[in-house]
């Protein structure tokens, strides 16, 4: 027992703990660290400079402006229909989930336990295995190239189902249902009066999950849109950077870092105000 | 005397209910139902292939045609290949990570945990974006700087483009994963460990027999979120792939749909491959789920 004590504490002392957090965090932040200092680099910099070096100049506001007034301020439309997508689309289906989840943990109807087997079944199915099943349905309904092509697939979420089964068996308490069913008030009711309320920390955390995944995307809308009008950032990011690759423009090359930045830094600052919720959404999928 | 409050209960389910599942129907369940019917026909153009076609029924053709393409079976090798890097690496840091958090060793544990997981705040096409500079060589300082020590590597070529896509994931992933992992070890009971303790477990006794094995539904949780997920590897190897010319253009499976839908129109070859794909992704969480509850139930 002695014997192993000494090799312990070297590995297991608070340094050598403190050492080993250390250096992943060091994995973690130095590509983040990359694109900041790139993106206030001017495009001589960014191919001459040390990429973990600051450039000789701040181009930040001129590579700022450079991005917002490209092909007649695009981005912008990018961020705006992003918003939509990902914004909207996540709050429709964080409150259809919610409602769902509810159903399937507090009401009697028949066929309950089939219909959430079909619901996992939902979870089970990959997102970018549909992609192209929805795009060959989609060309039939006449939705490609459409807003309604990319934004519709996004309000249907059933991880987000299950998640708001759990959180309504565990913060929505049976008694409480039943003192309100006694009082007379409807079913409806003690949904939208009583029970929503409860869970409103659980439909925040539904919301994220699924705006992150939505905010995600990339083979949906890569095959949906040829409209660049209609792209989200990501797919406009993309096209950014693949005709700088493919055309030589070493120009659109710093667009997309700095467009990256731009679109990076609302997301981080989200999740910094709300890690609250993701934190306890995380766990409860986990831990059940 | 039950029946008022019954029906009220099942038309309210109804209510509550009919959004979330007309939607579903809508984008999952006819999508995979239209791309069944669609793979059982062949298309036979003529010239360029807009319209006026004609739908020959093929019956299992398109599937035996995905299945004997080897572009397609090796794009599940990639995706095995891949796993076999990324899910013991991703998953043990993680783990280890976690644990080392939970050590009572560790100082300023919300500003490691905050830093750990920002790169999932980075949405999958930025972080392949960003890592696909650091690979490049003649941009890249990290290729640089191992250059300067004498390590000579081609993060694009053919053999290491699997690492590479597999690091952009630990990179994405890892942070996520852990904080999963913290949170469950916090839930662990603290009697529990005490009486480990009193027991004569080291630190690393602890770690292996006692709380690995009590959040092991949140490591098989996440080991089968994983799975799901790199089956439908894309994002990082097109974005690689727009880099290097070393990996073709049905590198993943979802790659080769992509490529035979959109490169050579034949929409019942991608239909077939796509359910192919799901159908796979659900047999392997499938599989999962049943390996963890047996090992739980243990």
């Amino acid at each position: 027992m002695n014997t192993s004590s000494p090799r312990r504490s070297a590995l297991l002392s608070k340094a050598g703990v403190a050492a080993m957090l250390g250096l992943a965090t060091l994995y973690t932040l130095l590509p983040l660290t990359w694109l900041l200092l790139s993106s206030t680099k001017s495009r001589e910099d960014l191919f001459g400079t040390n990429g973990f070096a600051p450039g000789d100049e701040i181009h930040l506001t001129e590579n700022l402006h450079h991005l917002f007034t490209a092909d007649d301020g695009v981005y912008l439309r990018w961020v705006v229909n992003t918003v939509a997508y990902a914004g909207v689309g996540a709050l429709l289906a964080a409150v259809f989930s919610v409602a769902a989840g509810y159903a399937f943990d507090k009401l009697a109807f028949p066929g309950k336990e089939r219909l959430f087997s079909l619901v996992l079944l939902g979870v089970m199915v990959p997102g970018t295995a549909l992609a192209i099943p929805l795009y060959l349905l989609a060309a039939e309904a006449g939705l490609v190239n459409s807003f309604w092509g990319v934004f519709l697939p996004g309000l249907v979420f059933p991880f987000g189902v299950y998640l708001a089964r759990v959180f309504s068996a565990s913060y929505v308490p049976d008694e409480v249902l039943e003192a309100a069913r006694m009082d007379g008030a409807g079913e409806t009711r003690a949904f939208c009066r009583i029970a929503f309320p409860m869970l409103v920390p659980g439909f925040v955390t539904i919301f994220l999950f699924q705006f992150t995944q939505i905010w995600n995307s990339f083979f949906l809308p890569l095959v949906m849109l040829s409209d660049q009008d209609l792209y989200p950032v990501n797919l406009g990011l993309y096209v950014w950077y693949s005709s700088a690759l493919s055309q030589g423009h070493p120009e659109d090359y710093l667009l997309a870092v700095v467009g990256s930045l731009v679109s990076v830094v609302p997301l981080i600052v989200l999740f910094l105000m709300l890690q609250r919720f993701w934190k306890s959404g995380m766990t409860a999928g986990a831990v059940k | 005397m039950a029946s008022p409050s019954t029906r009220g209960q099942r038309r309210t389910a109804a209510l509550l209910l009919s959004p979330f599942l007309g939607l579903f129907a809508a984008v999952t369940l006819a999508p995979l139902l239209y791309a069944a019917w669609l793979s059982l026909f062949t298309t036979r153009t003529s010239g360029l292939g807009f319209g006026g076609t004609e739908s020959v029924f093929a019956g299992w053709d398109n599937y035996v045609r995905a299945l004997s393409d080897p572009a397609f079976r090796d794009g599940f090798l990639v995706v095995a290949a891949y796993c076999a890097v990324y899910i013991p690496v991703m998953i043990g840091g993680a783990l280890l990570l976690a644990l080392l958090l939970d050590t009572g060793l560790a100082k300023a544990r919300s500003f490691f945990q905050l830093a750990l997981f920002l790169p999932h705040a980075v949405p999958g096409l930025i972080a392949a974006l960003i890592w696909v500079y650091l690979y490049t060589p003649g941009l890249s300082p990290v290729v640089d700087l191992l250059d300067s020590t004498g390590i000579d590597v081609d993060f694009l070529s053919a053999d290491n483009a699997v690492l590479s896509a597999a690091n952009i994931a630990v990179w994405e992933w890892t942070g996520y994963n852990m904080v999963i992992f913290y949170a469950a070890l916090q839930a662990v009971p603290r009697e529990t460990l005490d009486a480990a303790k009193v027991d004569g477990a080291g630190a690393i006794r602890t770690a292996l027999s006692v709380k690995v094995p009590m959040i092991r539904p949140a490591i098989a949780l996440a080991v089968l979120f994983t799975v799901i997920g790199s089956i439908q590897l894309f994002t990082e190897p097109k974005v690689i792939y727009n880099a290097s010319s070393a990996i073709g253009s049905t590198f993943t499976p979802n790659m080769y749909v992509q490529t035979a839908a959109f490169q050579n129109n034949d929409f019942g070859l991608a239909a077939a491959a796509s359910l192919l794909i799901a159908l796979f992704a659900a047999a392997l969480s499938f599989a999962v789920t049943r390996f963890s509850r047996r090992g739980s139930a243990s």
